[in-house]
């Protein structure tokens, strides 16, 4: 069965456009109309977005879907749209002055290439708020914000966004016969379009500079800007296209990721171990896992990192807590045991040091051996290890260590929660290996 | 002799990864973000997760334009969250207001951390309780709930889809960097996930923001249906019209307030552990309700009478909680990580009741100690 669906004779609804006399609104969404019909698209397939000043009105004179945003951010409204539904033709409305302050969005959607259809309703100022320069205001023209001339360079929207890998950019004028046909170009096109659209704001710039269609010609000429169809690039992708394409089905990797209690720990309260090392010395993720061997030994484990911004140098610090109960306050005060591998991760102890309880220990490498504490000094001796350790071993092993030393749960733990490792387990399994030997023989 | 029962199963994980599964289960299906510490690792699991579920995950250029295509996406169908901490949030402030005009259900998650502007990126820090509530022009009100561990991380996300698409408006979900990114052991069972109600049938064709005086919240009616949907951030006719009618645009102004102030049965969401004879009662919320119920917990244990209220809901606050637990107590006790901003709602709920703080601002949590002695 084929149903047959009747053209609409037009997409505007019966209300009359608000625009001054002479302004070139009217023709540009008259365009549109035209370009709609045209087409022959389910008007509610089509949605009209537009942002603030007179051309944010135009939305109200179809019988389309809309969307009425925010100043200059049209764009972002119409990118998640077609996100979520690539079907539906989006259509933006924006002046110059959106296209000035939505900037950033104008680029990005450029580069992306999303595909909807950005019509630049551009007349060198701001119409709705008295008649203000904007980005595309020309060198030397009078605003009301420049009495003097305009002192600045205007935009030029279609190189811009040519650049930067649009898939249709077109550039005329609100008197040009041939801009229905543009739009629905730009409309066809699959990638992002835009047309920047010159025309007269009757209300004030055409006051204010005496502008005149004729102008409009004159300034392209000056400034060198090219017209007509300025890009074609069917070539590149859709965005919204390529993220389906490249998307695919799988089940999400947030587990939950259960962990056998396999041991039992005689640990009978809360105990906080920090170790402190160095960026690259993998020491959370040597926490970690030591955190996963306890609480398959019944415990209750909980980790705060601390680490600059940067990412490959200073310090990495890592505080465990453990607990036989649940840890409702995972923060400690001052750690039961620390410790220490580096220089940088002893500028991050030191202030614990001094308060440490003279029955604590502190384990640390030789060469950060030499520490200002009350607290027992233990040396972790590498060539205890039984193994030449890489410095991205240190964090695991020193952890390791530590369980051993400490007796914080049984170390078969340990060695438990290595082999669970997956393809990293047998690695994991001899740096666990090496830090139990290099804690016994601390002791 | 029978084996004995085995314990259950538990995980090491985090708040931000409980976030992404509490939005996966509530049927989250568009995230766009962008990267701002501690917030980024929720950005970067949705763009991993997303398109495996059939969902769409976007970077944006910028706060704003993340916001912007949440908002975009919503009105074409799609359940949106967006996720970012305080600096990132003021790009949000506009977006926010037109979700609120337009009647967009939009989950926001905002991982506090410390200070203004740069502030302490890695520190944690709960500056952001009145941002939330005040954070766009107009002043008028939001929905926040505020985990305080990370399975609630996953039920409050899910609940903050629910009350988003409930009452048609943005749901912060405020957290810290101490509660997405500090890892603990979590019972797997902790984990069950809510229901996801239906959507109601959509608004009649033509007045997208018709509702019933009842019930006061218009049904979303999405674009790419049969009928066309206009939308707008404008003061507007339930046809979306741009409008200055004055009554008209009264009726619109209160309802955005009322459609929340009527429904707050259905909002509020509170812990309470009181103690018959408690002289203090603690108020908190967030990562510092962790350090509350420590201290409740040792306070019993020493035979020291405490009473706690952990507000899950802030926003709009949960007065009649308050006042219920605070009835009989010598005094509140209000930890927060910030100057008292929170403070403020409760001694505004009970005046000539003795309301003191406990701030820390320093990057470091309050401890249980610390809660223990104020208490005194």
């Amino acid at each position: 069965m084929t149903t047959t669906i009747t053209p609409l004779a037009t997409y505007r609804n019966d209300l009359p456009y608000p625009f001054c006399p002479g302004c070139g609104h009217s023709p540009i969404l008259d365009a549109l109309n035209a370009a709609l019909v045209r087409r022959g698209t389910d008007p509610a397939k089509v949605v009209i977005v537009s942002d603030i000043g007179c051309s944010g009105l135009s939305d109200q004179y179809f019988v389309t879907s809309a969307f009425h945003g925010l100043h200059g951010r049209s764009i972002t409204y119409a990118t998640g749209i077609k996100l979520a539904r690539p079907d539906l033709d989006v259509v933006v409305v924006m002046g110059d002055g959106g296209t000035g302050i939505g900037g950033a969005h104008l680029l990005n959607a450029a580069r992306r290439n999303i595909g909807i259809t950005v019509l630049v309703f551009n007349n060198f100022n701001f119409g709705m708020t008295g008649g203000q320069h904007s980005t595309t205001t020309p060198a030397g023209a009078f605003t009301s914000t420049t009495p003097t001339g305009n002192l600045e360079r205007p935009l030029d929207i279609c190189a811009t966004v040519a650049v930067n890998g649009a898939g249709y950019v077109w550039r005329g004028t609100s008197f040009d016969e041939d801009l229905p046909e543009r739009i629905a170009e730009g409309m066809d096109a699959r990638g992002f379009a835009l047309l920047d659209i010159w025309e007269l704001c009757t209300a004030y710039f055409v006051r204010a500079n005496k502008f005149t269609r004729r102008a409009i010609q004159t300034t392209l000429d000056d400034l060198g800007y090219a017209s007509g169809v300025i890009q074609r690039r069917p070539e590149l992708p859709e965005y919204a296209a390529a993220y389906r394409a490249a998307s695919r089905p799988g089940r999400p990797a947030l587990g939950p990721f259960p962990i056998p209690v396999t041991q039992a720990a005689s640990l009978d309260r809360r105990f906080s171990l920090l170790v402190a090392g160095s960026a690259g010395g993998r020491v959370r993720s040597g926490v970690r896992l030591a955190a996963q061997a306890a609480i398959r030994s019944g415990l209750y484990a909980a980790q705060a990192d601390d680490y600059p911004i940067t990412v490959r140098t200073g310090h990495s610090v890592s505080t465990l807590v453990l607990s036989p109960e649940p840890l409702d306050f995972a923060g400690m005060d001052l750690p039961d045991s620390v410790v220490v591998l580096s220089d940088d991760g002893l500028g991050k102890a030191r202030p614990y040091l001094p308060r440490l309880d003279p029955v604590a220990t502190v384990l640390a490498l030789p060469e950060v051996a030499d520490l200002p504490t009350p607290a027992r000094v233990v040396v972790l001796d590498p060539a205890s290890a039984g193994t030449r350790l890489a410095k991205a071993d240190l964090g695991l092993a020193a952890a390791a260590a530590a369980v051993e030393f400490l007796g914080l749960f049984p170390t078969a733990a340990l060695i438990e929660a290595a082999a669970d490792g997956g393809r990293y387990a047998e690695e994991l399994g001899k740096v666990v290996a090496a830090g139990l030997a290099m804690g016994a023989a601390a002791r | 002799m029978a084996p004995a029962p085995s314990p259950p199963l538990r995980e090491y994980t985090d708040g931000s990864t409980a976030i992404v599964r509490g939005a996966l289960d509530a049927g989250c299906n568009f995230f766009a973000g962008y990267p701002i510490t501690p917030a980024s690792p929720i950005l970067m699991m949705m763009m991993r997760e997303l398109p495996r579920v059939g969902g769409v995950a976007v970077q944006g250029e910028d706060e704003i334009a993340s916001i912007g295509m949440c908002i975009g996406a919503v009105m074409a169908g799609a359940r949106a969250l967006t996720a970012t901490s305080g600096p990132g949030l003021s790009l949000y402030s506009e977006n926010l207001g037109l979700a609120v005009m337009g009647e967009v259900p939009l989950v926001v998650v905002d991982v506090q951390r410390l200070g203004p502007a740069t502030g302490g990126a890695t520190t944690v820090g709960q500056g952001d309780v009145q941002f939330v509530r005040w954070g766009t022009s107009g002043g008028y009100p939001i929905i926040a709930l505020a985990p305080s561990s990370i399975p609630d991380c996953y039920h409050l996300t899910m609940r903050a889809f629910d009350l988003a698409e409930r009452f048609r408006c943005p749901v912060f979900l405020l957290t810290d960097k101490e509660l997405n990114m500090t890892m603990n052991t979590v019972a797997v069972a902790d984990y069950a996930p809510a229901e996801v109600r239906p959507r109601p049938a959509p608004a009649a064709p033509g007045a997208p923001y018709r509702y019933t005086p009842a019930d006061r919240v218009p049904p979303l009616r999405h674009y790419g249906g049969d009928e066309t949907v206009r939308f707008t951030g404008s003061s507007h006719d339930e046809h979306a019209f741009i409008t200055k009618h004055p009554a008209t645009v009264d009726a619109l102004n209160r309802h955005l307030a009322a459609k929340i102030d009527e429904h707050r049965d259905e909002i509020d969401l509170t812990e309470a552990d009181l103690e018959p004879g408690a002289a203090t009662l603690v108020v908190s919320y967030g990562v510092t309700a962790g350090a509350v119920r420590e201290a409740v917990r040792r306070a019993r244990r020493e035979g020291r009478r405490l009473s706690s209220l952990v507000l899950k809901t802030l926003w709009p606050v949960p007065e009649d909680a308050l006042r219920v637990a605070a009835a009989g107590v010598k005094q509140v006790l209000v930890p927060e990580l910030n100057l008292g901003q929170y403070r403020l709602e409760v001694e505004r709920l009970l005046p000539g009741s003795r309301v003191v703080g406990l701030n820390r601002i320093d990057g470091e949590m309050i401890t249980p100690e610390q809660v223990l002695a104020a208490a005194r």
